[in-house]
C-alpha cells in the first residue's frame, strides 16, 4: 500500500514539476481510470454485456456533468471470457498496469472468488453487483447486490404463504459450483428450521452451459406427483437458462402447477425466450424494470437512448435488471464516496463508503451499510408476464440490512459484520 | 370449491343466470389483495352468462383494463382459481377440444363434493374421450365417500388411471389411518400398484425417448465427423464451427423471414436446412483447398492447423455477429410437446429432430452406397493409388468428400439451433461428444456412429436419472476411455486390407 502510494505521489510530483513543458503525464493525471471486468463472451455473456454497457453509460453520464474532483472518468474495459483463472490475470492486468482507481465487475461467484486474493494483494477496489450467496466480507470489496436474506430467503417464505401456494416440497435447482451449492445449503437449513422433511427436498445440479433438460423436467414432475403442492428453486446461471425454460414450456409444466422462482433470472435472460408458456414463474430480486417511478422511467429511458447511440444489437428492445441497477447504484455511491475523501486512494475510498446514500430506480434511497459493504436494499418478488416482463406480486415494506454471515450456516453467529483488518 | 359446484350444478340443470357482470364487477377485480379477487371472481363466475366467460378469458388473457387503463395484474393463487373457474364455464362448450382441456384443468383440482354434478357431466359426454377422463375424475372425487360400497367401486374404478396424482391419492386411501374397511383398503393398494406401474412405464418410455433425442443430437454432430475422420482419415478439430455455421446460416435465415416474409416466418426452418448445408459445405471445400489438402497423411499438423482454423472461425463469427447468443425461436409448429400419459409429455422439437437425424442419416447412407460418387469416396479411402490409376479424379473426390461431411455438420447445425444456445463458441462443446461417437462407433463405420450415438445418449440419459448430470459425464468418459482401451477399433471394425494403415 505504501509502495503503491509512493508510486503515485512520485508521479503526480513529476506530473506537477513537468507540467510547463511535459504533456504525457498532464493527460495522465487529468483522467481516472476505472476498470470494467466483465464477460463479453462464453456462457456468461449472455448477462454481463449488459453490465458493461450499464457501467459506460453511467461513467459518460458522470463525466457529462464533470467527471468526478474535476477529472474525467476513463473506462478500461477487459473481457474475461467466462473463464475464472483469467478474471484473476485481466484483474491483475487492470491493478498493475492500467492502475484502475476502481473496478466493477464479475458476475458468477466463482469469478470473484478467482479476483478476491488479487484485490486483497494489491489493494484494489472492486464492486460486485449480483446477487449472491454470502460467507464473505472482504474489505477490498463492496457488494452492490443481495445477499441470502435479501432475495432467497423471503423468495422462499412467500413460495410457503397462502399467495405463493404453501408449498410443502422444495426442487433446489442449480449450476455446479460455489454460488447454487452454498445458496442451497442456507435454504436447506431455513426449510428445515420450518419443518420440511428431508425427504421433501430434492437437489440437483448441472454443469456450466448445461442444454438439455429433459431429464430433470422429468424428474420435477415425478417429484411433484407425490401429492404435495410442490416449488422449484432455480439458481442457474447464464445460458443454460435458455433451454431450460424453453424445455419447461414445451413439457407444458405450468406455474400454477409448480412455479419456479429463479434467482439469476431477469429481464435480460429472457430476451430470448417466448414468455407465454412460462406466465406465473417469478424471479426475486431488488429491482424490476416494471417498478415505476420517476427515478427508474428515467433510468429506462437513459439505458435505451445510450442503447440507440451505442448501435447494440436489438437496441429498440433493450431492458433493464436488478444487476445493471446495482451497477449503476455503485458507480454513483464511488463517486459520492471519492467526493467525500477527495481522493481516489483506495483506503480513504473504502472508509469513505459506509453510509453513502442514492435515490436508485428501485423506489427507494439505498444505503451502503456502516460496517459490512453491503446495501440495505428491498426485496420485490415477480411473476413472469408474457412480455418477457414482471409482475411484482410482493415486496418488503423497505430496505433490509443485508447478512453476509447467514444464521442458516452453523458457526456463522460468531463472526464479525465487518471485514477483517479494516 | 363450493361456488365451482353451484357452478356446475347450474349449469347441468340449465339454470338461468342472474345478472350481466358490469363495470362494477370490473373495479372489484381490480382490487390489490388476493383474497378479495378470488370472491369477486367467484361472485362474477356464478353468473354463468356467456359474458361472465369473456370477462374472465379477458382477465387470464391479461387484456382486461382497469378504471385508469391499467392492466389488471394476477398472481398464481389467483390464476389457478380463474382457470378452475373458467375450467367449468368451458365443460358444456360446444367444442370438443374446448371441453377436453377444461376437464383436464378440472381434473387438477378434485373435489369430493363434486361427485353428483360429475357424474352428471360423465352422462352428457358423448366423446369417449373425455367420458372415460371424467369416469376417473368421477371415481377421485367418490374415493371419501362415505359408503364403503360407493369407496371401493372408487378405489377399483382408478386402477386405469396413469395419473401421478392418483397414485398418491391411492397410496393414502390404502393405509389403515386413511381407511377403516379392509377391502377398500386392498382395492386401494392394488390399484395403486397398477398405477404405480404404469407410471414406472411411462417414465421409462420418457427416458428411452429423452436418450433417443440426446442420441438423434449427438448422431447429427458426428455424421459430417464419421465421413470426415471415419472414412478420410482427416482430424479436424474445426467441425464443431461447421456446427455453428449451420446454427447462424439458420439465425440468418430467421432474420430474412422476419424482414421479408413475415407471414412465413413458420417455415424459415425448411428453408434453413439447404442453406445451412451449402453454407458449411462452402466453408468446407475452402478449408480443404487452402489448407487440409496439403497436410494429407499427417495426423499432427492437421489437427493442430484445423485447430486453428477452428479459432479464426469463431473470431469471425463473434465479429460478423458480436460475442453475444443470438436468439433462435422454434416455429409454431415445433413448441409445445405431445401428451402420451398425463405424467409425459414428449416436446415437438425433438421429436422433429429425431426424425430430422433420420432423415440426414438415409440422405448420407443413399449417398455413400448409392451414388456413384459415394463409391468413388469409397475407393478413394480404401486404395488412393489404385483408385487413381483406374481414372478416379482423387483431388477433386476428397474436396467433395470433406465439403459433404461439413454440409452435414451444417444439417446438424440447423437441428441444434432448435434446442440449444447458438452462439460463436457453441461448437466447442459438441467436439469432444462428436470425436467420442466416431471412435466409439469405430473408424470409417457410419453403422458405427448411428449404434455408438443412440447407445451413449440413452446410456447418459439413464445415468442422469439416477445420478445427476454431473455424474453422468464423468461416468460415459471413462466407460469410453475403458473401452477404447480394451477395443482400440471401436464397436465395429473394418474388416480387409488396406494400403495404407
Amino acid at each position: 500500500m505504501s509502495r503503491r502510494n509512493f508510486i503515485k505521489a512520485t508521479a503526480v510530483s513529476i506530473a506537477l514539476a513537468a507540467a510547463g513543458f511535459a504533456s504525457l503525464p498532464a493527460i495522465a493525471a487529468d483522467t481516472i481510470k476505472v476498470g470494467i471486468l466483465h464477460s463479453l463472451s462464453g456462457t456468461m455473456a449472455i448477462s454481463e454485456t449488459a453490465l458493461k454497457e450499464t457501467a459506460l453509460m453511467a461513467i459518460e453520464e458522470i463525466n457529462a456533468k464533470g467527471g468526478v474532483l474535476g477529472k474525467k472518468l476513463e473506462p478500461v474495459v477487459v473481457d474475461p471470457a467466462s473463464n475464472w483463472p483469467l478474471f484473476a490475470e485481466k484483474a491483475r492486468q487492470l491493478l498493475t498496469q492500467d492502475k484502475v482507481a476502481v473496478t466493477f465487475g464479475c458476475w458468477t461467484s466463482v469469478s470473484r472468488k478467482s479476483v478476491n486474493p488479487v484485490f486483497k494483494e494489491l489493494n484494489g477496489l472492486l464492486f460486485y453487483p449480483v446477487q449472491y450467496e454470502g460467507e464473505e466480507l472482504e474489505k477490498n470489496v463492496f457488494y452492490t447486490g443481495a445477499a441470502p436474506n435479501q432475495q432467497a430467503i423471503p423468495a422462499v417464505e412467500y413460495l410457503m404463504s397462502k399467495d405463493g401456494g404453501s408449498a410443502k416440497r422444495w426442487v433446489l435447482l442449480g449450476t455446479d459450483y460455489v454460488y447454487p451449492r452454498t445458496t442451497n445449503k442456507i435454504l436447506r437449513a431455513f426449510l428445515k428450521s420450518k419443518g420440511i422433511a428431508e425427504a421433501d427436498i430434492m437437489e440437483e445440479y448441472t454443469p456450466f452451459g448445461h442444454s438439455d433438460y429433459q431429464t430433470i423436467i422429468a424428474k420435477i414432475k415425478k417429484f411433484a406427483g407425490e401429492g404435495k403442492k410442490t416449488a422449484v428453486v432455480s439458481t442457474i446461471n447464464g445460458d443454460s437458462n435458455v433451454p431450460f425454460y424453453k424445455e419447461l414450456g414445451n413439457a407444458g409444466l405450468k406455474a400454477t402447477d409448480v412455479p419456479v422462482v429463479a434467482f439469476s433470472v431477469g429481464e435480460e435472460e429472457l430476451r430470448g425466450v417466448d414468455t407465454k408458456p412460462l406466465v406465473g414463474h417469478l424471479a426475486a430480486w431488488n429491482y424490476f424494470q416494471s417498478i415505476k417511478n420517476p427515478e427508474n422511467d428515467k433510468f429506462i429511458k437513459q439505458y435505451r437512448d445510450w442503447a440507440k447511440k451505442q448501435k447494440l444489437p436489438k437496441a429498440e428492445s433493450v431492458v433493464t435488471n436488478d444487476p445493471m441497477e446495482a451497477t449503476y447504484i455503485g458507480i454513483h455511491m464511488w463517486k459520492q464516496a471519492v467526493e467525500k475523501a477527495k481522493s481516489t486512494d483506495v483506503d480513504k475510498v473504502i472508509a469513505a463508503m459506509g453510509g453513502q446514500t442514492f435515490k436508485a430506480p428501485s423506489g427507494f434511497t439505498i444505503k451502503m451499510d456502516e460496517k459490512n459493504h453491503h446495501l440495505h436494499r428491498a426485496v420485490f418478488i415477480g411473476e413472469v408476464k408474457g412480455d418477457g416482463q414482471f409482475n411484482v406480486v410482493w415486496k418488503t415494506k423497505g430496505p433490509v440490512k443485508a447478512q453476509p454471515w447467514s444464521p442458516f450456516i452453523a458457526g456463522n453467529d460468531k463472526k464479525k459484520d465487518e471485514p477483517e483488518g479494516k | 370449491m363450493i361456488p365451482r359446484i353451484f357452478l356446475l350444478l347450474m349449469l347441468l340443470l340449465g339454470c338461468a343466470a342472474q345478472a350481466a357482470p358490469n363495470p362494477v364487477l370490473v373495479r372489484q377485480l381490480a382490487v390489490e389483495e388476493s383474497d378479495d379477487k378470488i370472491a369477486a371472481i367467484r361472485k362474477i363466475a356464478l353468473t354463468a352468462e356467456p359474458e361472465a366467460l369473456a370477462l374472465l378469458q379477458q382477465l387470464a388473457d391479461g387484456s382486461l383494463k382497469d378504471d385508469k387503463g391499467e392492466e389488471i395484474t394476477l398472481n398464481n393463487r389467483v390464476r389457478r382459481e380463474l382457470e378452475g373457474a373458467l375450467a367449468v364455464l368451458k365443460l358444456i362448450d360446444p367444442d370438443v377440444n374446448v371441453r377436453y382441456k377444461a376437464v383436464k384443468e378440472v381434473a387438477t383440482n378434485v373435489d369430493a363434493a363434486m361427485a353428483p354434478m360429475l357424474a352428471k357431466a360423465r352422462d352428457r359426454e358423448s366423446d369417449p374421450k373425455i367420458r372415460a377422463l371424467l369416469v376417473e375424475i368421477h371415481a377421485l372425487a367418490t374415493l371419501k365417500d362415505e359408503d364403503p360400497k360407493i369407496r371401493l367401486a372408487a378405489a377399483k374404478g382408478l386402477a386405469s388411471s396413469a395419473d401421478p396424482n392418483t397414485k398418491a391419492v391411492l397410496k393414502a386411501q390404502s393405509e389403515p389411518a386413511n381407511e377403516t374397511e379392509v377391502e377398500v383398503r386392498r382395492a386401494a393398494f392394488q390399484s395403486y400398484l397398477a398405477v404405480k406401474d404404469r407410471l414406472t412405464l411411462a417414465e421409462n418410455i420418457g427416458r428411452v425417448f429423452s436418450g433417443l433425442s440426446l442420441g438423434s443430437i449427438l448422431l447429427l454432430a458426428a455424421l459430417g465427423l464419421a465421413i470426415t475422420y471415419g472414412v478420410m482419415g482427416v482430424i479436424n478439430m474445426a467441425h464443431g464451427e461447421l456446427l455453428m455455421i449451420g446454427a447462424y446460416a439458420t439465425y440468418a435465415m430467421q432474420g430474412l423471414f422476419r424482414s421479408y416474409f413475415p407471414n412465413q416466418v413458420d417455415w424459415y426452418l425448411l428453408a434453413a436446412v439447404p442453406v445451412a448445408f451449402f453454407a458449411a459445405a462452402a466453408v468446407g471445400v475452402l478449408l480443404e483447398r487452402t489448407v487440409i489438402r496439403w497436410l494429407y497423411g499427417r495426423a499432427l499438423e492437421t489437427l493442430l492447423a484445423t485447430w486453428g482454423l477452428s479459432l479464426m472461425l469463431i473470431q469471425a463469427a463473434r465479429v460478423i455477429f458480436g460475442a453475444q447468443n443470438v436468439e433462435v425461436a422454434n416455429p409454431v409448429w415445433m413448441s409445445g410437446g405431445i401428451e402420451i400419459l398425463p405424467s409425459i409429455v414428449l416436446p415437438l422439437n425433438r421429436i422433429v429432430i429425431v426424425g430430422f437425424a433420420l432423415f440426414v442419416l438415409m440422405l448420407v447412407w443413399v449417398l455413400m452406397n448409392k451414388t456413384r460418387l459415394g463409391m468413388f469416396v469409397r475407393a478413394v479411402t480404401q486404395n488412393r493409388a489404385m483408385a487413381g490409376c483406374v481414372g478416379v479424379p482423387t483431388g477433386r473426390i476428397d474436396t467433395v468428400a470433406f465439403a459433404l461431411g461439413a454440409g452435414i455438420a451444417g444439417l446438424g447445425g440447423v437441428a441444434l439451433s432448435q434446442i440449444a444456445n447458438v452462439g460463436p463458441d457453441m461448437g466447442q462443446g459438441y467436439i469432444v461428444d462428436s470425436f467420442m461417437v466416431v471412435v466409439l462407433g469405430g473408424v470409417g463405420q457410419l453403422a458405427g456412429a448411428v449404434w455408438a450415438a443412440l447407445g451413449l445418449g440413452i446410456v447418459t440419459k439413464f445415468i442422469e436419472s439416477w445420478a445427476g448430470a454431473v455424474i453422468a459425464k464423468i461416468v460415459v468418459l471413462v466407460f469410453i476411455i475403458m473401452f477404447i482401451q480394451k477395443r482400440p477399433q471401436g464397436l465395429f471394425a473394418l474388416k480387409g486390407r488396406f494400403v495404407e494403415s
